[in-house]
């Protein structure tokens, strides 16, 4: 039905637009500020969020999403589904229909080789693709005509929009990128800072980690579309100098992940020159509760391994008495104002798989923690902290260096303080404890602390994946080099049995249901991990450019054809 | 005979106060130093911070100064003046130990380098090797590596403390050797220490008798340099986000709080940042009056 909707909608768009909007370049110049500058335009070749938005203004994907999460049509005639036998009834392959007489900028025509050679490219073995996860369970893509693509996955894939759809597996021009496979995809210098797209604008000149100029595409398939003849697209700064550009002097149109201290939005928001757009994708701040023994009195290979629990931790009530002193609604006010919002659930989104009836966390209950605290035998010491058999309740609590993430721990402590639990703080330099060395004790998978903040989200629609790390088999350890993704090393055999029938369910339904459970065992059931916040993306937008629409499921350029100068 | 020599031990020390007055900037640093020594010793006595809940703290958060609260308070409505006392006393303890450690070790390695020309080549190899190093990613990788094992030993502040004052102690002693390197050398060849040679005294007489009590001025105005740098070095790290635990304010911590509220209340990045200020300035100009009314050259003058 939704699916049905989006395509509605799409339709009307491409009937309504040319009404709309004069002419192609009517428009004049926009300005677009990504502080992180972008260091590439081929988004096969760096993950980072900067190089693939930037790339999707040039380069598209046979789909994307829209800003409700739904799958929408970009250079396919329609989203192939179940219904309409776009989709195997087994789940094992997907037919794409490319629209006719679509032109790459260069005025080649677009066949069903360049998806095909997308493919090979992406998942050649000498190649080190950084969006290689899109493309995982693909056996073969087959081209029996121009214009039909038909993709084969290995087993059946409830989830089949992952090729070829969203802003990081665009379709790139077999021409162009013919000698660019494997070991040579780096040193294809010209193609990779300047592809060919079919996207609504072409690269006229790319300085890296600077500034990319770009113009309109003459050959894009919408004759009055973008309303924009160039666009410059300029690095530099941090989120706030950003904010700033926007919003109070006005040099930008738009400014991407615009994060900055909720008294500072509301002081700029202010000024009337621009505004904050927000919206919610499915990044969650949270605590993690180590289910492991931290101790350095371990030996170095059994700390936060799981031969040995948590002391503390391990009591359920422990984790739930911590989780109710906790006030949410304060957390946001303070850190992120309209950028966030209290959320209970680890799957904040899509509509679909999140858990609405999941709000117990959202009041503080102080006193209801001190009983649950009393109840799991921890009782008031002489110095206001509580003890249980002679051992204090101290806990170690480590995130990353960040002012926002400083004032959580600080209100966090002051809490827990006061239900009687005695709180060190720790933060480490964000490369350090983001960087995934084996070799360092500070990083957040080695979780040598009790507990530890930091957000985490899932790319696309489809939380399996994410959900599935949290299976006994992800612990990380010495054993793995310390690489699983199952953080808190929580284990539950009953929870890797959904994981299991999850994978192999399709039905839409169902699958929330499960997704749902899963969510609940967790963070209300089991307290294991924390959820503090919903973080959304925060980017700044000039009251004179319009047709902007916030988008957290594809890239925020998006719909940049769609943008127009508000006279 | 002894009394002459100790009246004019007396008067010696009394004609470099009289120099030292006539300096305005140095008494005038004097003054100031005092005064923030003062303010962190006796702070916690005289002003006794309410100890607020987390829900009550949140309601006077961003508060303008007032009687309540003398330097306002900060975005979790914690008293801005309480955290300045406790931040002073950390930046200050930092400056101040650090450099007696800078001193010690620089001052042994210069006097063993210019008395002893065989320690010479390799000591003062050492010193450049030294000052080679690039200081602060030294002094990351220092926090990284041995944080937590310190930490361990001594509990999470403490171990941060010395740490840090241990870290900048042992990376800023270089300038002070070679000042020391550099007197000692001028002061072995003089008449009296020849004498002393001549009658047989061993070298660590020598060296604790004869040429010691005449590298003290250079010390001295050395000193004064590295308590500024130490506390400067101290601030770079907690800016940083790094030395301390985060709820252990220090002065350059409490800056780099203040940062993002810079521009709504500017109040919290000014007061630790003039304490800062005034703390290495004051600091410098004693040891600018210091080295003037140290010198016997100058003081008649």
């Amino acid at each position: 039905m939704k699916l049905k909707t989006a395509l509605l909608g799409a339709v009307c768009a491409f009937a309504f637009a040319p009404a709309a909007f004069a002419e192609r370049g009517a428009d004049g110049h926009v300005n677009v500020l990504y502080w992180q500058a972008p260091s590439t335009l081929n988004p096969y070749l760096s993950s980072g969020t900067k190089d693939v938005e930037t790339a999707s203004l040039v380069l598209e994907g046979l789909a994307g999403f829209n800003e409700k999460g739904e799958v929408i049509a970009r250079l396919a005639d329609g989203v192939p589904t179940v219904e309409n036998g776009g989709v195997a009834a087994d789940l094992t392959s997907i037919t794409w229909k490319l629209k006719p007489g679509l032109l790459w900028s260069d005025g080649s025509p677009v066949t069903s080789a360049d998806a095909k050679f997308t493919w090979e490219y992406c998942t050649h073995p000498d190649g080190g693709c950084a969006q290689a996860a899109r493309y995982e369970g693909v056996t073969a893509v087959e081209t029996p005509d121009d214009l039909t693509i038909v993709v084969k996955f290995a087993s059946p894939k409830p989830n089949p929009y992952m090729a070829f759809v969203g802003g990081t597996s665009p379709i790139l021009q077999a021409a162009q990128f013919a000698n660019c496979l494997g070991a040579a995809a780096s040193t294809c210098t010209d193609q990779n800072f300047m592809p060919i797209g079919t996207g609504p604008f072409v690269v006229k000149e790319f300085k890296t980690n600077d500034t990319v100029s770009l113009e309109a595409n003459p050959n894009y398939r919408d004759p009055a579309k973008p309303a924009f003849a160039t666009m410059t697209v300029k690095g530099g700064g941090d989120a706030e100098a950003a904010a700033r550009a926007v919003m109070e002097t006005g040099e930008f149109d738009y400014a991407w992940n615009t994060q900055i201290n909720p008294e500072l939005q509301a002081a700029m928001a202010g000024g009337g020159k621009g505004v904050f757009l927000n919206g919610f994708g499915t990044l969650v701040e949270r605590i993690e509760m180590n289910m492991t023994d931290p101790s350095a009195d371990l030996a170095e290979g059994e700390r936060s391994t799981v031969k040995h629990p948590h002391p503390i931790l391990s009591d359920i009530k422990v984790r739930q008495a911590l989780s109710m002193a906790i006030d949410r609604q304060v957390l946001v006010d303070v850190g992120y104002g309209s950028a966030g919002r209290p959320t209970c659930n680890l799957v904040p989104a899509p509509e679909m798989f999140a858990d609405a009836t999941n709000t117990g966390c959202l009041t503080q209950d102080i006193e209801g923690a001190k009983k649950l605290l009393d109840e799991a035998g921890w009782v008031v010491g002489g110095d206001g902290v509580r003890e249980k058999d002679g051992k204090k309740l101290h806990l170690l609590y480590q995130t990353s260096t960040n002012p926002v993430r400083q004032d959580f721990q600080a209100l966090v402590k002051g809490w827990w303080e006061e239900i009687g639990v005695s709180v060190e703080l720790k933060n480490i330099d964000a490369s350090v404890f983001f960087g995934g060395d084996a070799g360092s004790p500070d990083t957040f998978q080695k979780f040598y602390a009790d507990v530890e903040m930091y957000a985490n989200n899932f790319d696309g629609t489809d939380p399996e994946p994410y959900l599935a790390q949290y299976m006994c088999d992800k612990i990380p350890g010495p054993d793995n080099q310390w690489q699983g993704e199952n953080i808190n090393r929580y284990c539950d055999p009953a929870y890797d049995a959904l994981v299991k029938e999850m994978a192999a369910t399709a039905d839409l339904a169902k699958r929330s249901e499960l997704a749902k459970t899963m969510n609940a065992m967790l963070t209300r059931d089991t307290m294991t991990v924390v959820p503090l916040v919903d973080r959304g993306r925060l980017s700044a937008a000039s009251v004179t450019l319009g047709g902007v629409v916030l988008n957290t499921w594809d890239t925020e350029m998006w719909n940049a054809e769609n943008w127009f100068r508000v006279k | 005979m002894t009394d002459i020599s100790l009246d004019r031990a007396e008067s010696q020390l009394a004609a470099i106060w009289r120099q030292f007055r006539q300096h305005k900037g140095a008494v005038f640093g004097l003054c100031v130093l005092v005064f923030l020594v003062a303010f962190v010793l006796l702070g916690p006595y005289l002003w006794q911070a309410e100890t607020l809940k987390v829900s009550e703290a949140l309601k006077v958060k961003n508060k303008p100064p007032s009687l309540r609260f003398p330097l306002g308070t900060d975005q979790l409505g914690r008293d801005m003046l309480d955290r300045m006392i406790s931040a002073g006393r950390v930046s200050l303890a930092v400056g101040f130990i650090a450099m007696m450690i800078a001193i010690f070790v620089g001052t042994f390695i210069g006097v063993l380098a210019g008395y002893f020309k065989r320690l010479d080549g390799p000591l003062m190899r050492l010193t450049d090797m030294f000052l080679a190093l690039p200081l602060i990613p030294l002094l990351l990788v220092m926090v990284m590596l041995f944080r937590d094992r310190i930490a361990g030993i001594v509990g999470p502040e403490l171990g941060a403390f010395i740490l840090i004052v241990f870290a900048i102690g042992v990376t800023s002693w270089m300038h002070a050797a070679r000042i020391v390197r550099g007197e000692v050398l001028a002061l072995k060849e003089r008449e009296y220490v020849l004498a002393a040679r001549s009658i047989g005294a061993p070298p660590r007489r020598i060296i604790l008798r004869h040429i010691l009590p005449n590298v003290v001025s250079p010390v001295m105005v050395a000193a004064t340099l590295g308590i500024a740098e130490a506390i400067i070095t101290e601030s770079v790290l907690s800016f940083l986000g790094l030395g301390f635990p985060p709820d252990f304010p220090t002065w350059g911590r409490l800056l780099f709080d203040g940062l993002q509220y810079m521009q709504l209340y500017p109040e919290r990045v000014i007061w630790p940042g003039l304490a800062i200020s005034l703390t290495v300035l004051s600091v410098n100009y004693i040891g600018d009056g210091l080295r003037d009314a140290l010198d016997p050259k100058a003081r008649g003058r």
